[in-house]
């Protein structure tokens, strides 16, 4: 049966990615602590961190991936909910400074004791807890994606206005947390972290820890989104992608399933961040810049959207050859990146594993139908339960649309 | 018959788009059980009407009712479709990049719910619903096959299929035998009157030979309003009619 067949496919391609993922968690960190230096295997604690950045990004391409890739989301403000979950991480980091400050106040950051205030304000209440932080790491850029999404959706923003709102929403908290006033540090945001959990943030056993961190976090929200895809809900999900319309004529209330993926995606963005703070050292408002979020849906793009895989794969290639240009090539990253999201879009508008995977699968097409045409075998596409050949199917009229064109159809 | 007996109750209702009267004063009353045509030139407002109907579109004034007592024209599309009103659009519209199965399972009458859908495990009974469905719109050995690569009678007859899935009250039916040959017309026609047997249906359609076939009342909608009903015999002998359709 073909879809147990495809399934059976992504069962190995989710079984290839988490061996390579469970390799990379235990060997990155191991070569880096237990290898000496000389060995041609170590591996640099600034290569582990690196890595550990490209697996955050890896997982907020994962979050866009999830809204974007199955539900036709195009979401270009998730940079803010990876921002947000960055800052409450940076907010317990800087609680966890005491006096080791400039200025040696036991409760204030030193920004705060630089503008002349007195108090901590309300909102920092509570940080200096790591619980009390994580929870805020998902809490904040989920509530947040919750209302957004809860007026959003019930008006039936969609499409391309639905982008640009998104970007408004970064934009705005770019400027909030640009101020002073706002108590986040303003244009230098938050840095200068010592410790995390009681461990020195700059020491190399540290740094493979956030670093396989970071990979169990990716994993982790890798599983539940193949659960949450493979489910009758990621069916909805992908039939409001296509036809939005007619998933409501038969009964779906589409803003709620919109809403459920999107609160989720934005509380897997919001994690990614508070992985991202303490292994690049500082989180400040050019986070929340427009561009970034536009970044990440180019990632997901190369990749192959609709995938999982594909985000991640994407996220990785992208910002390897990001950091390898912007160190080799300095003044043409952004082409190069332009460039590549072009070439994407007009000859491999499913992406990397998209393309892969649907080669592989006419390859395996044609293996079986010619075994089958040798007369080895059983019918391949033949379906259990399938009652015997029908006597009058209607005489097919020409098909309007062969498989390579499978695009979104809007309800009448 | 009064509203409290009907079905399907349309009461003096009119919808205007930029000024334009799309629905005019439409009062139409369809009895539980029936299965109705609705003929009409194009812009008639047919397809509106089924707008009206189905929540997509507010009308500026009149009533609809369901089941006598449901005020429609205050839910919205999956409420009014929870409440046993399926639709099948003018432009074949199912899940492309789904399986046959996956369409049909989508559309399987079960809680609706996110809740209930990230957990639902399909049952043996569903299955059982799907095969039969299967039969009866003659994909079986189509399956597994997305539906983007459906002949465009193939994507009409699972759109069909569909409908029955949800296992509403009253069908809405719109074109159903639009870009059919003959011999899947007459098919179709025979499914139709197959589905009326135990479900009350209100379709659309423009082939004169196919509605003939269902051998039915025929309500003939012109600019908005009823212009004619009774057997098609009874319309087709009606001046305005013939008018109406020769004038176009
Ligand atoms: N959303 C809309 N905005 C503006 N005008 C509309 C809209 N929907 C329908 N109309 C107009 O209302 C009139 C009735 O349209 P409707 O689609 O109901 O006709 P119909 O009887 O279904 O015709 P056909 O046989 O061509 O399907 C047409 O003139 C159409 O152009
Ligand atoms: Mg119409």
């Amino acid at each position: 049966m073909m879809s147990s067949f495809l399934f059976r496919a992504m069962d190995a391609r989710a079984g290839v990615f988490l061996a390579i993922m469970a390799a990379v968690i235990i060997l990155v960190p191991a070569c880096n602590l237990f290898v000496p230096e000389e060995s041609p295997f170590h591996v640099p604690t600034y290569a582990v961190t690196l890595m550990g950045k490209y697996l955050t990004y890896a997982l907020l391409a994962l979050a866009v991936d999830l809204v974007w890739g199955y539900c036709g989301i195009l979401s270009l403000g998730h940079a803010a909910f990876f921002a947000l979950g960055g800052y409450a991480m940076g907010m317990y980091l800087m609680r966890q400074i005491g006096t080791r400050g400039v200025y040696g106040d036991p409760i204030l950051p030193d920004f705060m004791v630089f503008l002349n205030w007195q108090d901590l304000p309300w909102y920092w209440y509570g940080f200096d807890m790591f619980w009390f932080a994580a929870l805020m790491v998902l809490l904040v850029p989920g509530l947040l994606a919750f209302i957004f999404g809860w007026f959003a959706f019930r008006s039936r923003v969609t499409g391309v206005y639905l982008s640009i709102i998104t970007q408004a929403l970064t934009y705005a908290l770019l400027l909030a947390f640009f101020r002073n006033d706002m108590g986040f540090g303003g244009n230098n945001g938050l840095t200068d972290f010592k410790d995390i959990l009681g461990f020195d943030i700059q020491a190399d056993t540290t740094r493979a820890g956030l670093f396989a961190a970071s990979g169990l976090a990716l994993v982790l929200c890798f599983l539940i989104c193949r659960s949450i895809t493979r489910s009758k809900l990621g069916k909805v999900l992908v039939a409001v992608r296509d036809a939005e319309s007619r998933t409501r004529f038969l009964g779906y209330r589409v803003e709620h399933y919109k809403l459920f993926v999107w609160t989720l995606s934005a509380m897997m963005a919001g994690i990614a961040g508070a992985l991202y703070v303490p292994q690049v050292g500082i989180i400040n408002p050019g986070e929340f810049a427009p561009a970034n979020s536009i970044e990440v849906v180019i990632w997901v793009a190369v990749g192959g959207r609709g995938t999982l895989v594909g985000a991640v794969l994407g996220a990785v290639l992208v910002n390897f050859a990001k950091t390898w240009f912007t160190a080799a090539l300095p003044d043409i990253w952004l082409f190069a990146l332009g460039g590549l999201f072009v070439f994407v879009t007009l000859f491999l508008p499913k992406g990397i594993v998209g393309t892969v995977s649907d080669g592989w699968t006419a390859l395996r097409q044609r293996r079986i139908s010619s075994d089958f045409g040798e007369g080895s075998g059983d019918p391949p596409a033949q379906p259990p339960q399938s009652p015997a050949a029908q006597a009058n199917v209607p005489e097919p009229v020409p098909a309007t649309s062969r498989a390579g064109a499978v695009h979104p159809q809007p309800a009448e | 018959m009064t509203r409290a007996t009907s079905l399907l109750y349309l009461d003096g209702v009119s919808v205007a788009f930029d000024g334009f009267k799309a629905l005019n004063e439409l009062s139409l009353t369809v009895a539980p059980g029936e299965m109705r045509a609705i003929i009409g030139p194009n812009g008639a407002g047919k397809t509106t009407m089924m707008d009206v109907i189905t929540g997509k579109t507010r009308p500026d004034s009149g009533e609809v009712f369901f089941n006598g007592a449901i005020d429609l024209t205050g839910e919205d599309e999956a409420s009014i479709a929870e409440l046993g009103i399926g639709r099948k659009f003018q432009k074949p519209t199912v899940f492309e990049s789904h399986t046959v199965w996956d369409n049909l399972e989508l559309a399987l009458k079960a809680p609706r719910g996110p809740f209930a859908t990230l957990f639902h495990v399909i049952t043996g009974g569903e299955k059982t619903r799907i095969n039969q469905l299967l039969d009866l719109i003659r994909l079986g050995d189509k399956r597994s096959e997305l539906a983007a690569n459906l002949s465009h009678g193939q994507k009409q007859w699972l759109e069909i299929g569909m409908l029955l899935a949800q296992d509403p009250k009253l069908l809405l039916v719109d074109e159903p035998a639009a870009g059919m040959t003959d011999a899947e017309t007459a098919e179709t026609a025979e499914l139709l009157k197959d589905i009326a047997k135990d479900h009350s249906v209100v379709v659309v359609e423009h082939d004169m030979v196919f509605v003939r076939a269902l051998g039915v009342k025929v309500t003939v909608l012109h600019e908005g309003s009823v212009l004619a009903e009774g057997s098609l015999d009874h319309v087709s002998a009606n001046e305005r009619v013939v008018e109406v359709y020769l004038g176009r």
